[in-house]
């Protein structure tokens, strides 16, 4: 399901000619694959509506950027504008001015309440805080003692009561309880309920009424559905929320529910829960959310550091030497070089697009360590000039040469001057049809 | 077996269950066939609502697309006949063979699996309780030694259904609980042997090797067992109820769904997708939160209530 988005608009865009400026009917299709990706994320389909009508606008008559490909550019705006609406800067929590402060999490059964409620306290215990954890679900069975559990396991106390006394009591107590023994905060951990449930829904507006809370956390399943937007809103409206907490993001969830939750309440993403063990919640990145809701490889930040590092005019000369299939291993060498300050050869095969999958294979990660890496390296730099430029001079003799030259054995150097072949090979294809998307990167991988 | 526990089944219907969740959608669908003419936009806006359900772009685009045929082909003029034609494409794709829970094994074994928070638990003590109606006797087996309090929750059932409840300490190997409960099970000659597993998300391979060790001990003492492997769904899950489901079923073979917490404003549209393409039947459906709501799954009567307009 990943990276698609990406293929596809490559796909829609392969009309676009390499240059120029997107064109309105170029958009079209390229939308269509959009809409899609965000559906496919759970994305509510209204906001995808008004999503899609306010990147057309963004995207028409945009000049493509000459290192980058038409789909590449309109997955930018796509991307930029997505981060924009998430929020573009990661929200705080809000503090009592005075006492501990209030912090009241709610949501759906299920939906990770309790687990994001320990987690909480322990990100508060290690800036430094002192929370204090109130169990005030009573329903389901057995929940007061997983938080008590869960409270012993991150050392900070819980405030609990038996299964009759009333939710908002227990709020309430704690409270008091905090502020006598001085806590720096107390976290309400409630029991789940479906807004639709009035008798519920009063109690938590109740809860609200009695505590006062400075925030009230809606803790949102990532894996949610088209409905995630009805609950938000029907809880919004009982108990004004503050901020979400995002969980079971440590699955292959594309998290669309977020970005209609807040569209349509407004209501920041605060945190990330990733994981059952209790360790601190996250802060919440829009830009990466972003992707993941395009389904796509990190292409962005790849982009965006291939426009910093790959110098133009080196880029083209490579693009011409590949057009000519006069790429020989002086210029595989250079573009080592260019790769290289890119970052880790293995954390940026995770941002391409149909890379990711490959990148977490154990042997393509062997090849791509340092050490293998380092090893092709001396190889090269072993050889002549002219053997660079012609590798078919070396001969037996010259093998072991390079071999001692670098510290390798011969099969290690013919196993390069293999694969060089193979990818010059590659290259010719590729000059007869289109370039790779970034230079170098299909050489590399071909 | 299936009747039988049908006319055991006194909780709401999933009629009645679904019956808050619909809230609009099925009179907003029949409203789409009754304009004058039918366009473009028309189809497009009956793919948007069956997307609100949460069926998926994809489903939705196909079915529209096989009802626009079927009506051109067809001639069909009638708001009402291409409702129902509609009615007869959607209880189709939901055609995966037969619903009913395994049984006949001295014990039948049950493994219930899923993500966090999808039901799992609940969905036990409802389904022991009526089994239990319909005359059966179960034993459940606490297999998530993981989630605090995961045991004391099930024990609290096993309490107030009057059903044993086989358990080892908090973190000890679920493999270890099974071998117990299983001949536990054995020995008490109960009909059912209902495991619980802990909530795992589906790419979390450690995890997934873990109930596949479960499956591999059970497998070991009677070659048949697991006899059914049923998936709780959470009924609000969107497309990511397609990779569960996927993933589940490759690494422990997934018999059957239960669709759980249809109670809320949930539609459970993602079943449309997940048994067209990997062809498990859904089961069971949580209808609410009493102990009795859960009803035998009934493709027809599902989709109907799906559609069903308000008064």
């Amino acid at each position: 399901m990943f990276d698609r988005l990406t293929e596809r608009l490559d796909a829609a865009l392969k009309k676009m000619t390499g240059r120029g400026k997107i064109r309105e009917a170029d958009v079209d299709e390229a939308m269509r694959e959009v809409r899609r990706a965000l559906l496919e994320a759970d994305v509510h389909f209204k906001v995808a509506r008004s999503f899609i009508a306010a990147v057309r606008e963004r995207a028409v008559g945009k000049e493509v950027l000459s290192s980058v490909t038409p789909a590449q550019q309109v997955v930018k705006i796509v991307h930029d504008e997505l981060t924009e609406l998430l929020g573009r800067e990661t929200e705080g929590l809000a503090k009592a001015s005075d006492g501990p402060t209030v912090i009241m999490v709610i949501g759906l059964q299920g939906s990770g309440k309790t687990t994001s409620a320990a987690k909480l306290a322990l990100r508060l215990k290690k800036a430094g805080g002192t929370p204090l954890l109130a169990a005030a679900d009573v329903k389901r069975p057995a929940a007061v003692e997983q938080l008590r559990t869960l409270g012993e396991q991150i050392d900070v106390p819980v405030h609990f009561e038996s299964a009759k006394s009333k939710p908002e009591h227990i709020a309430r107590n704690a409270l008091d309880k905090a502020r006598k023994d001085k806590h720096s905060a107390v976290i309400v951990d409630t029991a789940g309920r479906i807004q639709l449930d009035e008798e519920l829904m009063e109690e938590v507006r109740r809860m609200g009424k009695l505590t006062k809370p400075d925030e009230v956390l809606f803790v949102a399943d990532a894996m949610t559905g088209q409905e995630a937007v009805n609950v938000a809103a029907e809880f919004h409206e009982r108990v004004p929320l503050t901020g979400l907490i995002l969980t079971k993001m440590d699955g292959d969830a594309r998290g669309g529910a977020a970005l209609s939750i807040r569209a349509v309440t407004g209501v920041p993403v605060k945190f990330l829960a990733q994981g059952e063990k209790v360790e601190p919640l996250e802060v919440f990145h829009p830009d990466r959310l972003a992707s993941r809701i395009l389904g796509m490889g990190d292409v962005v930040t790849l982009v965006e550091q291939a426009q910093e590092v790959i110098d133009e005019e080196t880029a083209q000369r490579l693009e011409e030497k590949i057009r000519q299939a006069s790429f020989d291993l002086n210029d595989f060498l250079e573009q080592f070089n260019q790769i290289k300050k890119m970052g880790s050869l293995s954390s940026m095969m995770g941002m391409v697009p149909g890379m990711g999958k490959l990148a977490k294979n154990p042997e393509v990660r062997e090849a791509l360590t340092d050490k293998n890496i380092g090893r092709t390296e001396a190889i090269i730099l072993s050889m002549t000039p002219a053997e660079r430029a012609r590798p078919e001079l070396i001969d037996g003799s010259r093998r072991r040469r390079i071999a001692a030259g670098s510290g390798t054995e011969p099969s290690d150097v013919n196993q390069l001057l293999n694969q060089f072949k193979q990818m010059q090979k590659v290259m010719k294809m590729l000059s007869s049809g289109r370039m790779p998307n970034v230079p170098g990167m299909g050489g590399m991988f071909g | 077996m299936l009747n039988r526990l049908k006319n055991r089944f006194r909780g709401k219907s999933v009629e009645e269950g679904t019956e808050k969740s619909r809230r609009g959608f099925g009179s907003r669908i029949a409203a789409v066939f009754t304009r004058s003419s039918i366009g473009d936009d028309d189809w497009e806006e009956l793919e948007d609502l069956l997307i609100t359900g949460d069926v998926g772009p994809e489903f939705a685009l196909d079915i529209v697309t096989r009802l626009r045929q079927q009506v051109k082909d067809e001639g069909i003029k009638t708001p009402d006949a291409m409702l129902a034609a509609m009615q007869t494409l959607l209880i189709e794709a939901l055609d995966a063979g037969s619903g009913e829970l395994a049984g006949g094994h001295g014990p039948t074994i049950v493994l219930v699996v899923g993500v966090n928070g999808s039901g799992k638990t609940t969905s036990i003590a409802k389904l022991a309780h009526s089994l239990k109606r319909a005359g059966l006797t179960s034993l459940l087996a606490a297999a998530d030694t993981f989630r605090a309090g995961a045991i004391d929750q099930l024990k609290i059932w096993g309490d107030r259904l009057d059903q044993r409840v086989v358990a080892h300490q908090p973190g000890a190997d679920p493999a270890a609980v099974v071998f117990d409960a299983l001949g536990a099970a054995t020995a008490a000659g109960v009909d059912y042997l209902i495991i619980d597993t802990a909530g795992r998300l589906q790419t979390n391979r450690n995890l997934m090797a873990e109930l596949e060790k479960v499956v591999r001990v059970l497998n070991r003492a009677d070659a048949g067992a697991p006899h059914e492997v049923l998936l709780v769904l959470d009924g609000l899950t969107g497309q990511n109820a397609l990779s569960q489901a996927r993933l589940f079923g490759e690494a422990v073979g997934v018999t059957g769904i239960i669709l759980a917490k249809l109670d809320s404003s949930s539609k459970g549209g993602v079943v449309f997708p997940i048994t067209e393409e990997l062809a498990v039947p859904i089961k069971f459906v949580g209808t609410g939160e009493s102990i009795d709501d859960l009803a035998v799954f009934d493709p027809t009567e599902f989709v109907e209530a799906l559609l069903r307009r308000d008064e």
